[in-house]
């Protein structure tokens, strides 16, 4: 544990923040399994009913190579650059 | 130590919780485990235990957890043997040296502590003691035992460890809210995410080191030295000192930052316009005076460039005062097109000593060995102007002159906006070749040589700036030939000296909107 003092004037809480919610769902959603057994069709199930209710969406499947290692970082990055927001399926 | 020996509850080797004052007299004696003198007193210290011990508390209090186990073992203490690993306790007692023996009596009043060993000193102690518990004195071969051995220094004084147990302890100065990285976090990592940081790595503001930085200045932590626009956050001294220490100052530099902080957080600075403008401005820190040279700033070669830690960081310090406190970030109410690296760092002092002229705060009203430091409002530079060639002292002046016409744009002429001149030591030893060759002079000959026909500001088919085609219209020919100089007044010129003492190669900064509608050079004195 590192304790560090906070440079700001303090008005925002410090903590890893979640991202801001939109309150809409746009843009291209990313769906990686973490290879976790069944992991697929959790993410089978989300991208059809993304597909009937959101049809102006674009969904992008990516997996993880191992879920018991750190997403590489090539991966990340094609996820960052090529997705607006990205779910990730942790089920087993 | 205070009018009463400080409280503590501390675990004793076997885990049992202990806490003083105890109710009875007590002999605590703190120690630790690399201390030879320490080891040459376990033994008395056992014999002082043995002897009093239905009477009073003799306690040992070691100042590591796996020391205090090999002591016992060491010596076959049975005494209680106290952990203070977290050194709390010294702190609070305040002794220098282990061992450090204190005799809380049945007065309760607090004595100075025998500190390392001195026989005579202990043996007396052991009789005092002895006569207020009416009980014998230990049987020990004193004689044996050497007349005198120093002790160590305690190890809550270490450097490392002093100024983390300062910053813990109630009274410390630190008020600014503590953040806690988890150990699996990466602290650098963690630092960009909250974006803390320019976009540059910086120095982890732990407590330790934001107290040291404070050591840099007498003011109180407290004192709020200006509000930040666009945030219109206090910048107390504390909150300062701890973006100086992410930008790697250090704490002598600390009276610097708060002045340029000063400077910057005034109405005629703006430094909210400053930070909004699409043309992206910035502070350029000019430092003057004695401190120059206390703290090692640099002046000379590579003046305005990198490789000098003072330059770099009180510059760099201010960038992060006003990103961190004042909330200016690109993309918030920070609109640069384009910024600049100004927005980094900009911060260099003044060589007065090879200037023929007042140096800049001197000409601005301050005493020669005030320090100050100078903050111009710039959107561009340094701007190389190059002449190698000029021999004659109205030559250079001219090039200096035709180096500034291109400020903004060449066409654009009786500017009301501020430009720094940083004349470098070979253009002002060809200056003044011929003797004294005057501010006044110069900034007369700049505005000379870039005197242009009104008609040249005229927008036409090369470049659409300028005086709009209509309002020409309407111009007589004598005033489409009325020349007019480069800036719309003298004193929109400021000059320095820097620079190496090779090379013709001199600079200037650019400016932003000078004046009440946009930003006016503010000096502050240092308070150093």
């Amino acid at each position: 544990m590192t304790t560090i003092l906070d440079p700001t004037d303090e008005r925002v809480p410090v903590a890893r923040q979640i991202t801001p919610r939109t309150g809409d769902i746009s843009g291209v959603i990313g769906l990686l399994d973490i290879s976790k057994p069944r992991g697929n069709v959790l993410l089978d199930e989300l991208e059809s009913l993304l597909a009937a209710r959101y049809p102006k969406v674009a969904v992008k499947r990516y997996a993880k190579p191992t879920f018991a290692k750190p997403c590489p970082s090539d991966l990340r990055l094609t996820i960052r650059s090529e997705c607006t927001v990205l779910v990730e399926a942790l089920a087993d | 130590m205070t009018a009463t020996a400080p409280a503590f509850s501390l675990r004793d080797i076997t885990g049992e919780s202990r806490a003083f004052p105890t109710g009875r007299p007590s002999l605590i004696c703190f120690v630790k485990e690399d201390c030879n003198t320490c080891n040459l007193t376990a033994s008395v210290l056992e014999a002082f235990h043995r002897a009093w011990g239905e009477k009073a508390d003799v306690w040992m209090v070691g100042q590591s957890a796996d020391g205090n186990a090999i002591l016992k073992d060491r010596h076959g203490l049975t005494l209680p043997i106290l952990d203070d690993s977290a050194l709390r306790t010294s702190l609070a007692w305040g002794f220098d040296i282990v061992p450090a023996v204190y005799w809380i009596g049945a007065d309760d009043t607090p004595r100075p502590p025998l500190e390392g060993f001195v026989r005579d000193e202990w043996e007396a102690l052991a009789q005092r003691i002895a006569g207020e518990l009416k009980a014998p004195a230990p049987e020990l071969a004193w004689s044996e035992l050497p007349d005198w051995r120093p002790g160590c220094g305690s190890k809550h004084l270490d450097p490392e460890i002093h100024d983390r147990l300062l910053a813990e302890t109630e009274g410390s100065p630190i008020r600014a809210r503590r953040i806690e990285i988890a150990s699996a976090d990466d602290i650098d990592e963690f630092m960009f995410d909250q974006g803390f940081s320019d976009g540059l790595p910086v120095v982890p503001p732990t407590p330790e080191r934001v107290l040291r930085m404070l050591t840099g200045t007498k003011r109180d932590p407290q004192d709020i030295v200006a509000i930040v626009p666009p945030n219109m956050a206090p910048a107390t001294v504390e909150k300062i000192a701890i973006n100086a220490v992410m930008a790697g100052c250090r704490p002598e530099y600390l009276p610097v930052v708060i002045a340029a902080v000063e400077a910057v957080c005034t109405d005629e600075f703006n430094m909210h316009g400053v930070t909004a403008t699409t043309m992206g401005a910035s502070p350029v820190l000019v430092v003057n005076g004695p401190i120059r040279a206390r703290i090692g700033m640099n002046m000379k070669l590579a003046a305005l460039g990198n490789g000098n830690r003072a330059n770099a960081t009180i510059g760099r310090a201010l960038r992060l005062v006003i990103r961190n406190l004042g909330g200016a970030r690109p993309g918030g109410v920070d609109r640069s097109t384009l910024s600049s690296p100004l927005k980094f760092t900009m911060c260099f002092a003044e060589w007065e000593e090879g200037s023929p002229w007042d140096p800049l705060h001197v000409e601005r009203g301050f005493n020669l060995e005030d320090s100050v430091v100078t903050a111009f409002a710039m959107t561009s530079g340094p701007v190389q102007i190059v002449d190698q060639e000029s021999r004659k002292p109205d030559q250079i002046a001219g090039t200096l002159g035709l180096g500034l016409e291109g400020m903004f744009l060449s066409k654009i002429h009786r500017m009301p906006v501020d430009a720094l001149l940083v004349v470098c030591p070979e253009h002002v030893r060809t200056l003044t070749v011929d003797g004294d060759y005057s501010k006044a002079r110069l900034r007369e000959r700049i505005q000379t040589v870039t005197s242009r026909p009104l008609r040249e500001m005229v927008s036409n088919e090369i470049s659409g700036a300028g005086i709009p085609l209509a309002s020409a219209a309407k111009m007589t020919e004598a005033q489409l030939a009325t020349p007019v100089p480069k800036f719309a007044s003298d004193k929109n010129i400021h000059i320095v000296v820097a620079g190496s003492e090779a090379g013709k190669f001199s600079a200037a900064f650019h400016g932003w909107v000078t004046g009440a509608a946009g930003s006016t050079v503010v000096s502050r004195k240092i308070d150093c």
